[in-house]
């Protein structure tokens, strides 16, 4: 395949879901590694875990098992959760044993708690 | 120069000797009659050393067009050959072939679908196979299944179309018949094939690269789709190019349709594959009598030349269309359809008649191609209705 055709891809691939059919390669083959923290996830969560600080003791064990990589953790200490990507499956909660993440039902979009919409939220 | 050995050989044998000379990285297939000879003559010639590819002996067809596609996805030159029920078999592969535009190239031996079960040779298979997205290609001879697989190694990798290519040749009548066939020297068809570079290798690629993406709602899915109907309509000047380039190799002629007397011709009959030469001998009996009569053949299935076809019907008082499989339920046979969506598409207000023939091996007689040629001239004079009819049934 030429350049010219690969770069028309890679430049845009945040907004592959406005691209024309000419946009794609041949087979929709996908040549930006990495690109999928540009896909926001959050909106598809029914449940959304809540990071209780006080209680965390940073052992990591939800950083590890976070199938979304949405554990936010900078110099080995915990700093919030990413809603744009954490798709709610509870996975955290459910390996945390100092009770530091809860599992509540995410409010609904109209509601005051709500606040402003995530990312990835329709 | 081209060096060329004459030989007694019978399609299957041409189509291996084919295969061997584009020398695949992999091929994977399961035996079906009446395809069989196709991949045990390749297996031996990788067992003897004289070309290397991974043979892959898998337990179905299912699996052998799967295992096609990973190879191909890898960015291997893949190659296959079945027949029949392993073409149905392999179907929801077929739409993941030429979906992800991997440019597998397969062999099949045309033959009737069960039930009732029955080995011979039909289009019934292919027919199946009509929408997938490949493109289709029909031999009528030995020599030319040799001709047409080759063509498709070119077809299928030329970067611009990166789409599967089945090449058919009839069950039987052209896998099994022998006949004198050219065999041109390794190193002409290595130089013709030429070699495959993949755009986005899974393996040795340079770029990291994923392949069969998950495309769901919101159009993405639709988009891709149109992508791929852009490129089979766009392939047929690659096709005709890759023909083309070969017919300067080997001296026989490349033509999308293969008319035969159609210029002036009052009746034509439209035909795919093996039945065209019985078509031919009656037309030039018809001929000798002052009829004018005339045999368009295609070659070239899909993508499906509708311009050219029509450009060869347009003269004619009357087309009778040969298919050689029904489409249970619909007006016409599946070629009837194209031929007569091809005529009004350039206003051709032709009258037609759909003769379905020769299903499950019947012998497509002489006597039925003069009746076939007798019912035009009724047509044209409007003696006899359009509409679709068995010909040749007791």
């Amino acid at each position: 395949m030429t350049q010219t055709q690969a770069s028309k891809t890679h430049t845009d691939v945040a907004n592959f879901d406005r691209w024309t059919s000419s946009c794609f390669l041949p087979g929709a083959v996908v040549i930006d590694p990495g690109n999928s923290v540009l896909y926001a996830t959050g909106g598809w969560r029914s449940d959304r875990p809540v990071w209780n600080e006080e209680a965390c003791t940073n052992c990591m064990l939800c950083w590890v098992h976070c199938p979304d990589s949405s554990i936010l953790v900078e110099d080995r200490i915990m700093t919030g959760i990413d809603y744009e990507h954490c798709k709610g499956c509870g996975i955290c909660a459910n390996e945390c044993r100092f009770d530091a993440l809860e599992m509540i039902l995410e409010p609904d979009p109209l509601s005051e708690q709500a606040g402003a919409p995530v990312k990835g939220g329709n | 120069m081209a060096e060329v050995t004459v030989l007694a050989a019978t399609g299957n044998a041409m189509v291996a000797e084919a295969f061997r000379q584009a020398a695949p990285d992999v091929l994977a297939a399961y035996p079906i009659t009446p395809q069989t000879a196709i991949v045990e003559n390749f297996a031996k010639y990788v067992a003897d050393g004289r070309v290397h590819t991974e043979f892959v002996a898998v337990e179905s067809e299912h699996s052998a067009m799967s295992a096609c596609i990973g190879a191909s996805a890898a960015g291997a030159r893949v190659a296959t050959a079945t027949s029949s029920q392993g073409l149905a078999l392999m179907y929801e592969e077929l739409h993941i072939a030429s979906g992800m535009r991997l440019p597998i190239v397969m062999a099949n031996a045309n033959r009737a679908l069960s039930a009732p079960i029955n080995i011979h040779g039909d289009h019934s298979d292919v027919m199946g196979a009509r929408d997938t997205g490949w493109i289709l290609l029909f031999a009528e001879t030995a020599q030319e299944a040799y001709d047409n697989s080759l063509i498709s190694f070119r077809i299928a990798e030329h970067p611009s179309v990166q789409l599967p290519v089945m090449t058919t040749l009839d069950g039987f009548i052209t896998t099994h018949a022998m006949e004198r066939c050219e065999l041109l020297d390794d190193e002409t068809v290595a130089a013709y094939v030429g070699a495959y570079t993949p755009a986005y290798p899974l393996l040795n690629g340079e770029t990291a690269a994923a392949q069969g993406m998950f495309a769901s709602l919101g159009g993405t899915y639709f988009e891709i789709k149109k992508a791929e109907r852009a490129a089979i309509d766009a392939s047929m000047p690659c096709i005709k190019a890759a023909g083309e380039a070969w017919a300067a190799v080997c001296g026989r002629g490349f033509e999308v349709i293969d008319a035969w007397k159609c210029e002036d011709a009052d009746y034509i009959l439209v035909v795919l594959g093996s039945a065209a030469g019985n078509a031919r001998v009656v037309a030039r009996e018809l001929r000798a009598q002052g009829i004018k009569a005339g045999v368009a053949r295609i070659r070239v299935y899909r993508p499906f030349p509708f311009e050219e076809l029509a450009q060869v019907l347009k003269g004619a008082r009357a087309v009778g269309i040969l298919d050689r499989s029904d489409s249970f339920g619909a007006q016409y046979g599946p070629v009837g359809l194209d031929v007569r969506s091809a005529l009004y598409g350039e206003g051709l207000l032709i009258p037609t008649r759909d003769y379905i023939y020769g299903l499950g091996g019947a012998d497509v007689t002489l006597d039925a191609l003069r009746q076939a040629y007798g019912e035009l001239q009724s047509l044209a004079a409007g003696e006899l209705d359009q509409g679709l009819s068995y010909l040749g049934t007791r």
